[in-house]
Protein backbone atom coordinates (compact mmCIF):
# COMPACT_ATOMS: atom_id res chain seq x y z
CA UNK A 1 0.00 0.00 0.00
CA UNK A 2 1.41 3.61 -1.07
CA UNK A 3 1.28 6.66 1.62
CA UNK A 4 -1.62 8.20 -0.51
CA UNK A 5 -3.87 5.20 0.07
CA UNK A 6 -2.59 5.15 3.51
CA UNK A 7 -3.95 8.62 4.27
CA UNK A 8 -6.90 8.34 2.23
CA UNK A 9 -8.25 5.72 4.38
CA UNK A 10 -7.36 7.72 7.57
CA UNK A 11 -8.88 10.42 6.30
CA UNK A 12 -11.79 8.61 5.44
CA UNK A 13 -12.23 6.84 8.74
CA UNK A 14 -11.84 10.35 10.68
CA UNK A 15 -14.88 11.41 8.41
CA UNK A 16 -16.47 8.84 9.64
CA UNK A 17 -16.14 9.30 13.59
CA UNK A 18 -17.27 12.80 12.93
CA UNK A 19 -19.86 11.80 11.07
CA UNK A 20 -20.34 9.21 14.26
CA UNK A 21 -20.55 11.84 16.58
CA UNK A 22 -22.57 14.12 14.51
CA UNK A 23 -20.18 16.87 14.63
CA UNK A 24 -18.45 19.05 11.36
CA UNK A 25 -15.18 18.07 9.74
CA UNK A 26 -12.40 20.31 11.11
CA UNK A 27 -11.16 22.57 8.17
CA UNK A 28 -7.77 21.90 6.63
CA UNK A 29 -7.94 18.75 7.95
CA UNK A 30 -4.24 17.26 6.94
CA UNK A 31 -1.72 14.80 7.30
CA UNK A 32 -0.34 17.29 9.97
CA UNK A 33 -3.76 16.79 11.69
CA UNK A 34 -3.81 15.93 15.29
CA UNK A 35 -5.14 12.83 16.76
CA UNK A 36 -3.44 12.33 20.07
CA UNK A 37 -2.65 15.09 22.59
CA UNK A 38 -3.80 18.57 23.74
CA UNK A 39 -4.17 19.96 20.36
CA UNK A 40 -6.35 17.03 18.98
CA UNK A 41 -8.99 16.80 16.92
CA UNK A 42 -10.70 14.14 18.38
CA UNK A 43 -11.13 12.33 22.11
CA UNK A 44 -9.59 9.58 23.43
CA UNK A 45 -12.55 7.78 22.30
CA UNK A 46 -12.72 8.95 19.11
CA UNK A 47 -9.55 7.38 18.52
CA UNK A 48 -10.83 3.96 19.47
CA UNK A 49 -13.40 4.45 16.96
CA UNK A 50 -10.71 5.74 14.47
CA UNK A 51 -8.42 2.33 15.22
CA UNK A 52 -11.49 0.22 14.78
CA UNK A 53 -12.59 1.87 11.50
CA UNK A 54 -9.24 1.74 10.24
CA UNK A 55 -8.88 -1.97 11.08
CA UNK A 56 -12.48 -2.32 8.93
CA UNK A 57 -11.80 -0.77 5.97
CA UNK A 58 -7.72 -2.43 5.78
CA UNK A 59 -9.52 -5.36 6.36
CA UNK A 60 -12.70 -5.01 3.62
CA UNK A 61 -11.16 -3.49 1.18
CA UNK A 62 -7.71 -4.99 0.63
CA UNK A 63 -8.17 -8.15 2.55
CA UNK A 64 -5.85 -7.89 5.22
CA UNK A 65 -6.59 -8.93 9.24
CA UNK A 66 -4.61 -5.80 10.90
CA UNK A 67 -4.59 -5.49 14.78
CA UNK A 68 -3.50 -1.55 14.81
CA UNK A 69 -3.55 -1.10 19.15
CA UNK A 70 -0.72 -4.16 18.47
CA UNK A 71 2.17 -4.39 21.64
CA UNK A 72 4.81 -2.55 19.21
CA UNK A 73 2.62 0.36 18.85
CA UNK A 74 1.48 0.70 22.08
CA UNK A 75 5.11 0.30 24.01
CA UNK A 76 6.27 2.86 21.35
CA UNK A 77 8.32 6.26 22.58
CA UNK A 78 6.39 8.13 20.39
CA UNK A 79 2.69 7.02 19.59
CA UNK A 80 1.81 6.05 15.96
CA UNK A 81 -1.83 7.84 16.64
CA UNK A 82 -0.21 11.14 17.17
CA UNK A 83 -1.20 12.43 13.75
CA UNK A 84 -2.94 11.37 10.78
CA UNK A 85 0.34 11.19 8.49
CA UNK A 86 2.01 9.06 11.57
CA UNK A 87 -0.88 7.13 11.56
CA UNK A 88 -1.19 6.33 7.80
CA UNK A 89 2.52 5.01 8.93
CA UNK A 90 1.65 3.09 10.66
CA UNK A 91 -0.80 1.55 8.80
CA UNK A 92 1.51 0.89 5.72
CA UNK A 93 3.88 -0.55 8.15
CA UNK A 94 1.48 -2.92 9.88
CA UNK A 95 0.22 -4.38 6.79
CA UNK A 96 3.33 -5.08 5.58
CA UNK A 97 4.01 -7.12 8.58
CA UNK A 98 1.03 -9.07 8.68
CA UNK A 99 1.71 -9.84 5.60
CA UNK A 100 5.14 -11.61 6.38
CA UNK A 101 3.64 -13.35 9.26
CA UNK B 1 -33.04 -3.35 14.57
CA UNK B 2 -34.20 -4.93 11.82
CA UNK B 3 -36.57 -8.11 11.73
CA UNK B 4 -33.89 -10.03 9.99
CA UNK B 5 -32.75 -13.18 12.25
CA UNK B 6 -30.31 -11.83 15.23
CA UNK B 7 -26.89 -13.78 15.35
CA UNK B 8 -25.12 -14.60 18.30
CA UNK B 9 -21.89 -15.93 19.30
CA UNK B 10 -22.25 -18.51 22.08
CA UNK B 11 -18.44 -19.84 23.54
CA UNK B 12 -17.84 -23.64 24.44
CA UNK B 13 -20.96 -24.99 22.77
CA UNK B 14 -20.04 -28.81 22.34
CA UNK B 15 -21.49 -29.46 25.54
CA UNK B 16 -22.99 -28.65 28.73
CA UNK B 17 -24.40 -25.55 29.39
CA UNK B 18 -23.50 -23.63 25.63
CA UNK B 19 -24.77 -26.41 24.51
CA UNK B 20 -28.22 -26.11 25.74
CA UNK B 21 -28.16 -22.27 25.02
CA UNK B 22 -27.28 -23.14 21.66
CA UNK B 23 -30.25 -25.21 21.03
CA UNK B 24 -32.12 -23.10 23.28
CA UNK B 25 -31.17 -19.94 21.15
CA UNK B 26 -31.86 -21.47 17.74
CA UNK B 27 -35.21 -22.30 18.43
CA UNK B 28 -35.79 -18.81 19.66
CA UNK B 29 -34.74 -17.42 15.90
CA UNK B 30 -31.10 -16.62 16.63
CA UNK B 31 -28.68 -17.73 14.29
CA UNK B 32 -26.27 -19.09 16.36
CA UNK B 33 -23.08 -19.01 15.95
CA UNK B 34 -20.31 -21.50 18.66
CA UNK B 35 -17.36 -22.51 19.17
CA UNK B 36 -14.85 -25.07 21.00
CA UNK B 37 -11.67 -26.81 20.62
CA UNK B 38 -13.10 -30.39 19.44
CA UNK B 39 -15.92 -31.59 17.01
CA UNK B 40 -19.54 -30.25 17.86
CA UNK B 41 -22.44 -32.56 16.75
CA UNK B 42 -25.20 -30.35 17.14
CA UNK B 43 -27.31 -30.34 13.39
CA UNK B 44 -28.81 -27.25 12.67
CA UNK B 45 -28.94 -25.40 9.42
CA UNK B 46 -29.55 -22.25 11.78
CA UNK B 47 -26.03 -23.43 14.28
CA UNK B 48 -22.31 -22.77 12.68
CA UNK B 49 -19.64 -24.33 14.49
CA UNK B 50 -15.63 -23.00 14.59
CA UNK B 51 -12.94 -24.79 16.09
CA UNK B 52 -11.21 -22.24 17.96
CA UNK B 53 -9.75 -21.69 21.61
CA UNK B 54 -11.09 -18.78 22.86
CA UNK B 55 -7.45 -18.32 24.33
CA UNK B 56 -5.89 -17.88 20.54
CA UNK B 57 -6.17 -14.33 19.80
CA UNK B 58 -5.86 -15.10 15.77
CA UNK B 59 -8.68 -17.94 15.90
CA UNK B 60 -11.14 -15.25 18.04
CA UNK B 61 -10.15 -12.75 14.95
CA UNK B 62 -10.27 -15.04 12.17
CA UNK B 63 -13.82 -16.66 13.67
CA UNK B 64 -15.48 -12.85 14.10
CA UNK B 65 -14.00 -12.26 10.84
CA UNK B 66 -15.92 -15.10 9.65
CA UNK B 67 -19.12 -14.61 11.00
CA UNK B 68 -18.87 -11.15 9.89
CA UNK B 69 -18.59 -12.06 6.30
CA UNK B 70 -21.16 -14.80 6.05
CA UNK B 71 -24.14 -12.28 8.54
CA UNK B 72 -22.62 -8.64 7.78
CA UNK B 73 -23.83 -8.57 11.66
CA UNK B 74 -23.06 -9.95 15.30
CA UNK B 75 -25.75 -8.72 17.79
CA UNK B 76 -25.25 -10.99 20.93
CA UNK B 77 -22.37 -12.63 22.63
CA UNK B 78 -22.52 -15.39 25.49
CA UNK B 79 -19.20 -16.02 26.97
CA UNK B 80 -19.46 -19.50 28.44
CA UNK B 81 -16.39 -21.18 27.33
CA UNK B 82 -14.49 -21.71 30.67
CA UNK B 83 -11.63 -24.14 32.44
CA UNK B 84 -11.80 -25.56 35.78
CA UNK B 85 -9.76 -27.50 37.93
CA UNK B 86 -10.97 -28.03 41.91
CA UNK B 87 -7.35 -28.20 43.63
CA UNK B 88 -6.08 -26.80 46.68
CA UNK B 89 -3.76 -24.34 46.01
CA UNK B 90 -0.84 -26.00 47.51
CA UNK B 91 -1.19 -28.39 45.16
CA UNK B 92 -1.54 -26.17 41.89
CA UNK B 93 0.71 -26.48 39.04
CA UNK B 94 1.92 -23.25 37.85
CA UNK B 95 0.27 -24.10 34.40
CA UNK B 96 -2.96 -24.84 35.35
CA UNK B 97 -3.39 -21.75 37.07
CA UNK B 98 -1.97 -19.87 33.54
CA UNK B 99 -4.29 -21.59 31.55
CA UNK B 100 -7.28 -21.02 33.33
CA UNK B 101 -7.02 -17.89 33.20
CA UNK B 102 -6.15 -18.08 29.94
CA UNK B 103 -9.04 -19.13 29.27
CA UNK B 104 -11.50 -17.23 31.55
CA UNK B 105 -9.87 -14.59 31.85
CA UNK B 106 -8.19 -13.59 28.11
CA UNK B 107 -10.77 -16.00 26.07
CA UNK B 108 -13.20 -13.52 27.24
CA UNK B 109 -11.97 -10.51 26.68
CA UNK B 110 -10.72 -11.65 23.46
CA UNK B 111 -14.10 -12.34 22.43
CA UNK B 112 -15.48 -9.43 23.80
CA UNK B 113 -12.98 -7.33 21.92
CA UNK B 114 -13.65 -8.51 18.68
CA UNK B 115 -17.93 -8.89 19.02
CA UNK B 116 -17.69 -5.06 20.40
CA UNK B 117 -15.93 -3.82 17.27
CA UNK B 118 -18.72 -5.51 14.90
CA UNK B 119 -21.44 -4.58 17.62
CA UNK B 120 -19.80 -0.40 17.30
CA UNK B 121 -21.07 0.19 13.61
CA UNK B 122 -25.01 -1.15 14.48
CA UNK B 123 -24.52 1.05 17.50
CA UNK B 124 -26.16 -2.25 19.63
CA UNK B 125 -24.89 -5.03 21.20
CA UNK B 126 -25.91 -7.32 23.80
CA UNK B 127 -22.92 -9.00 25.84
CA UNK B 128 -23.46 -11.96 28.96
CA UNK B 129 -20.05 -12.90 30.37
CA UNK B 130 -20.40 -16.11 32.72
CA UNK B 131 -19.04 -16.31 36.21
CA UNK B 132 -19.66 -18.49 39.09
CA UNK B 133 -20.55 -18.57 42.71
CA UNK B 134 -18.33 -20.12 43.34
CA UNK B 135 -16.12 -16.23 43.80
CA UNK B 136 -18.67 -14.60 46.05
CA UNK B 137 -19.11 -17.77 48.54
CA UNK B 138 -15.42 -17.98 48.29
CA UNK B 139 -15.62 -22.05 47.95
CA UNK B 140 -12.35 -23.85 49.03
CA UNK B 141 -10.34 -25.71 46.39
CA UNK B 142 -11.75 -23.37 43.89
CA UNK B 143 -9.28 -20.45 44.44
CA UNK B 144 -7.67 -19.83 40.99
CA UNK B 145 -10.84 -20.87 39.09
CA UNK B 146 -12.69 -18.08 41.68
CA UNK B 147 -10.09 -15.96 41.36
CA UNK B 148 -10.30 -15.70 37.29
CA UNK B 149 -14.36 -15.52 37.44
CA UNK B 150 -13.92 -12.33 39.64
CA UNK B 151 -11.83 -10.95 37.21
CA UNK B 152 -14.30 -11.74 34.34
CA UNK B 153 -17.23 -9.74 36.60
CA UNK B 154 -14.85 -6.81 37.30
CA UNK B 155 -13.74 -7.12 33.07
CA UNK B 156 -17.54 -6.93 32.76
CA UNK B 157 -18.04 -4.08 34.85
CA UNK B 158 -15.45 -1.29 33.26
CA UNK B 159 -16.70 -3.04 29.64
CA UNK B 160 -20.00 -2.24 30.60
CA UNK B 161 -18.71 1.75 30.81
CA UNK B 162 -15.91 2.06 28.37
CA UNK B 163 -18.61 0.16 25.55
CA UNK B 164 -21.62 1.94 26.54
CA UNK B 165 -22.08 4.76 24.63
CA UNK B 166 -22.35 2.42 21.27
CA UNK B 167 -25.56 0.98 22.60
CA UNK B 168 -24.11 -2.06 23.74
CA UNK B 169 -24.74 -3.56 27.03
CA UNK B 170 -22.14 -6.18 29.32
CA UNK B 171 -23.13 -8.06 31.81
CA UNK B 172 -22.32 -10.95 34.48
CA UNK B 173 -24.00 -14.13 35.55
CA UNK B 174 -23.23 -16.79 37.78
CA UNK B 175 -25.00 -20.15 37.89
CA UNK B 176 -25.32 -22.09 40.95
CA UNK B 177 -24.04 -25.71 39.96
CA UNK B 178 -25.16 -27.39 37.61
CA UNK B 179 -24.75 -31.02 36.87
CA UNK B 180 -22.40 -30.52 33.82
CA UNK B 181 -19.21 -32.63 33.68
CA UNK B 182 -17.37 -29.27 34.67
CA UNK B 183 -18.48 -30.26 38.17
CA UNK B 184 -19.42 -34.44 37.44
CA UNK B 185 -15.86 -34.70 39.30
CA UNK B 186 -16.48 -32.39 41.97
CA UNK B 187 -17.26 -34.57 45.57
CA UNK B 188 -20.76 -34.87 46.11
CA UNK B 189 -20.28 -33.78 49.71
CA UNK B 190 -18.77 -30.52 48.03
CA UNK B 191 -21.86 -29.73 46.12
CA UNK B 192 -24.21 -30.51 48.54
CA UNK B 193 -22.00 -28.38 50.91
CA UNK B 194 -22.96 -25.36 48.30
CA UNK B 195 -26.33 -26.01 47.84
CA UNK B 196 -26.82 -26.20 51.72
CA UNK B 197 -25.59 -22.88 51.52
CA UNK B 198 -27.97 -21.45 48.91
CA UNK B 199 -31.44 -19.74 49.40
CA UNK B 200 -32.93 -21.64 47.09
CA UNK B 201 -31.33 -25.57 47.67
CA UNK B 202 -31.22 -27.19 44.65
CA UNK B 203 -29.07 -27.51 41.85
CA UNK B 204 -28.92 -25.16 39.21
CA UNK B 205 -30.50 -26.17 35.51
CA UNK B 206 -29.64 -24.68 31.99
CA UNK B 207 -33.28 -23.39 32.01
CA UNK B 208 -32.07 -21.11 34.56
CA UNK B 209 -29.36 -19.87 32.71
CA UNK B 210 -31.29 -19.09 29.88
CA UNK B 211 -34.08 -17.38 31.97
CA UNK B 212 -31.11 -14.90 32.93
CA UNK B 213 -29.46 -14.62 29.49
CA UNK B 214 -33.00 -13.52 28.06
CA UNK B 215 -33.70 -10.56 30.35
CA UNK B 216 -29.82 -9.04 29.83
CA UNK B 217 -30.61 -9.77 25.80
CA UNK B 218 -33.61 -8.34 25.80
CA UNK B 219 -34.10 -5.25 23.93
CA UNK B 220 -36.19 -3.97 26.61
CA UNK B 221 -32.93 -4.37 28.89
CA UNK B 222 -30.79 -1.55 27.03
CA UNK B 223 -30.16 0.14 30.58
CA UNK B 224 -29.65 -3.01 32.15
CA UNK B 225 -25.55 -3.02 31.85
CA UNK B 226 -22.54 -3.33 34.38
CA UNK B 227 -24.48 -6.08 36.79
CA UNK B 228 -24.16 -9.38 38.03
CA UNK B 229 -26.67 -11.87 38.52
CA UNK B 230 -25.67 -14.80 41.04
CA UNK B 231 -28.53 -17.40 41.24
CA UNK B 232 -29.62 -19.14 44.63
CA UNK B 233 -29.67 -16.39 46.27
CA UNK B 234 -25.49 -15.28 46.62
CA UNK B 235 -24.80 -11.58 46.52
Amino acid sequence: MDANTAEQIVLRAVQSVFDQIGEPLPENLSAESVLVGPDAIIDSLGVVSLIVEIEQIVEAEHGVSVILANDKAMSAKNSPFRTVGVLAAHVIATIEEAKAA
Amino acid sequence: MTDAKKVMLITGTRKGIGRYLAEYYINQGYLVEGCSRKECDIDSPFYHHHFVDVADEKGVRTMVADIVKRHGRLDVVLNNAAIASMNHVLLTPAASANRMLEVNVTGTMLVCREAAKVMMRKRWGRIVNFTTIVAPIALAGEAVYAASKSAVVTFTRILAFELGQWGITCNSFGATPIMTDMIRGVPKEKVDEVVNGLAIKRLGTPEDCANVCDFFISPASDNITGQVIYLGGIT
